[in-house]
């Protein structure tokens, strides 16, 4: 059961979930009630996105090879 | 394409994409000599294979396709041999403690996610990626092997699950966890410097 306002955890799992799979309405609500309240998750949220450009920009390398 | 414009792609000239393949290999197989027997594998395999090169894609994403494949030869083999599920109670059990670690009993965090000044300039940072690799290889062995099929290899969900033997739910969780790690890892050893 999702409550009207997901925890923390949840939302960081919502937030790591929604970069493997599309979330669902309900899900969408919860991080969009949740979100402007907390900024800690906030932060996650940017996180989670710059470790994937990370990881990418690591494979490039130091030269365009 | 015709034989004037077709990139002579013999031994040499497809090495000069090795430092390329070695760090994408390196990343997944974790093991520099898998990592190099992966890569040289694919080396041999693009000479042999240059006619079936169309031209349509660079050499680099060309070999990088051919990497993967051996890389999820590597994979499977591993998984047969050193199944992801051996000890899983007790990796899954440290796993889950270093997660509940970060938050407290209601849900919220432990110690919330800082503000991380100028992230997209410490890409440009040769030290700052050297600190990714080795919090990428601080991770256990499983959460490393799940979040660099997806973000290395970009498989999806599916596909992991196909490959692992595992089901979405409990890859979803695994990529929840190895996010968090990395993360975490690159807050002390780098962001809150």
């Amino acid at each position: 059961m999702i409550r009207v306002i997901p925890s923390c955890q949840e939302v960081s799992e919502l937030v790591s979930q929604a970069q493997d799979r599309p979330l669902t309405l309900a899900e969408k609500f919860g991080l969009y009630v949740h979100l402007p309240l907390c900024h800690g998750c906030r932060n996650f949220s940017r996180q989670v996105a710059f470790l994937r450009a990370a990881v990418k920009r690591y494979l490039k390398g130091d030269n365009a090879d | 394409m015709d034989d004037d414009t077709r990139p002579k792609l013999d031994y040499a000239t497809l090495g000069q994409h090795r430092s390329y393949l070695m760090r994408y290999a390196l990343l997944q197989l974790r093991d520099a000599t898998a990592a190099e027997d992966a890569v040289q594998e694919t080396l041999l395999a693009g000479v042999e294979g240059a006619a079936r090169f169309s031209g349509k894609s660079s050499v680099k994403t060309w070999l990088t396709g051919i990497l993967k494949h051996k890389i999820i030869d590597h994979v499977r083999r591993e998984s047969r041999e050193v199944p992801l599920n051996e000890d899983a109670d007790g990796a899954e059990r440290s796993d889950a403690e270093a997660v509940d670690a970060l938050f407290v009993a209601d849900g919220h965090w432990r110690t919330p996610p800082a503000d991380w000044a100028n992230p997209d300039r410490a890409l440009e940072n040769k030290k700052f990626l050297e600190v990714l690799e080795m919090c990428a290889k601080l991770m256990p062995a499983r959460m490393a092997r799940v979040f660099a099929l997806r973000e290395v290899m970009e498989l999806s969900t599916e596909e992991i699950c196909k490959e692992l033997g595992i089901t979405a739910t409990n890859c979803w969780v695994i990529l929840h966890r190895a996010r968090l790690s990395l993360r975490e890892c690159l807050e002390t050893k780098w962001f809150g410097k």
